[in-house]
């Protein structure tokens, strides 16, 4: 029986959300969109968290600030470049591909790509060339020494 | 060729190194501004006086004619107390500090500054924090660096201390009052 309450606990517990619900517009449409945005943010306070995770006042701002922009009828786009004018690319939680995020987004696959050209030229080396046969001077050291 | 292989390693190794060993030396708190060599963004604040309205605020419509300093506090900071000697030193010398008392009733910046002295040319009070935003401010206190036409040229976050007052603020301050 507690094991199912722990269960049923464990399933019905959601991912706590910082947004109030005084902050919440009231199209429910709209406050999807403004969700949507609002974890894509970063909180600059506290870098690691979205608007939507952080208790920060100034992410509560930035949340008031997305949905207001909403509710002027800015489409997604116009309201991440909004933050983005004032903040910088470092805000968006998934930077764009842009010349200097290039090292970023293509760095992975650059090392991966020079572990597989590694990988190949080190297959096509092998087979390794058998040691030559011992000399009779060896093989005489040899003897003496076991 | 042989040794080579045992040596990439080792130079991967040294480059990795030196290259997170640079990013320990950065701060990630600092965020580049967005503004730098922009105007400042257009913004009109109430006072913090304690009269209906808070009296004569601050407007970025002001920041004409002389290079300015634009400093964004709040009597809550931390290091505001700290930066403040410096800010009077920096008035003191003649260089016109403007505040914006950001997320702070007027009543606490009023205390404020009655406790700690009042270096400010004039004060404008960003209770709602728009303005703040429109700065791209992430805390205080921050201070931009302002030209005769009102754009901005420099930011400094966190508070400024002597030695940066000494070092970059004020030979930019000297070289923006030379400037046309």
């Amino acid at each position: 029986m507690k094991r199912a309450l722990l269960a049923l606990a464990l399933l019905l517990a959601a991912p706590a959300s910082a947004v109030l619900p005084d902050e919440m517009l009231k199209d429910a449409a709209q406050e999807q969109r403004a969700r949507a945005i609002s974890k894509d943010l970063r909180c600059v306070v506290c870098q690691n968290q979205s608007i939507d995770d952080s208790d920060a006042p100034l992410a509560r701002d930035l949340r008031l600030l997305v949905r207001e922009q909403i509710a002027l009828g800015k489409s997604d786009a116009e309201v991440r470049d909004y933050v983005v004018a004032r903040y910088g690319n470092f805000v968006l939680l998934k930077p764009p591909v842009e010349a200097d995020t290039l090292l970023l987004w293509a760095g992975p696959f650059a090392v991966l790509l020079l572990g597989a050209l590694g990988l190949v030229l080190w297959r096509r080396r092998a087979p390794a060339a058998e040691a030559a046969p011992l000399t009779e001077a060896e093989r005489a050291e040899l003897d003496r020494l076991s | 060729m042989k040794r080579l292989i045992f040596i990439l390693p080792i130079i991967a190794f040294a480059g990795l190194a030196a290259f997170l060993g640079f990013g320990l030396t950065q701060d990630p708190k600092e965020l580049p501004s967005q503004l730098i060599d922009r105007p400042l963004p257009e913004f009109a604040l109430p006072g913090i006086a304690d009269e209906p309205g808070g009296g004569p605020g601050l407007s970025s419509a002001s920041f004409r004619g002389e290079p300015r300093l634009l400093n964004v506090w709040a009597s809550w900071c931390a290091a505001c107390p700290q930066e403040h000697p410096v800010l009077e030193r920096i008035a003191a010398e003649g260089f016109p500090v403007y505040g914006i008392a950001w997320k702070d009733k007027p009543e606490d910046s009023r205390a404020f500054l009655a406790r700690y002295g009042n270096p400010y040319a004039g004060m404008g009070s960003d209770f709602p924090g728009r303005t703040a935003i429109d700065l791209g401010v992430t805390g205080a206190p921050e201070t931009f660096v302002v030209d005769r036409h009102g754009r901005v040229r420099f930011k400094q976050i966190g508070p400024i201390s002597p030695e940066v007052w000494e070092q970059q603020i004020r030979p930019l301050m000297q070289q923006l009052r030379a400037e046309a």
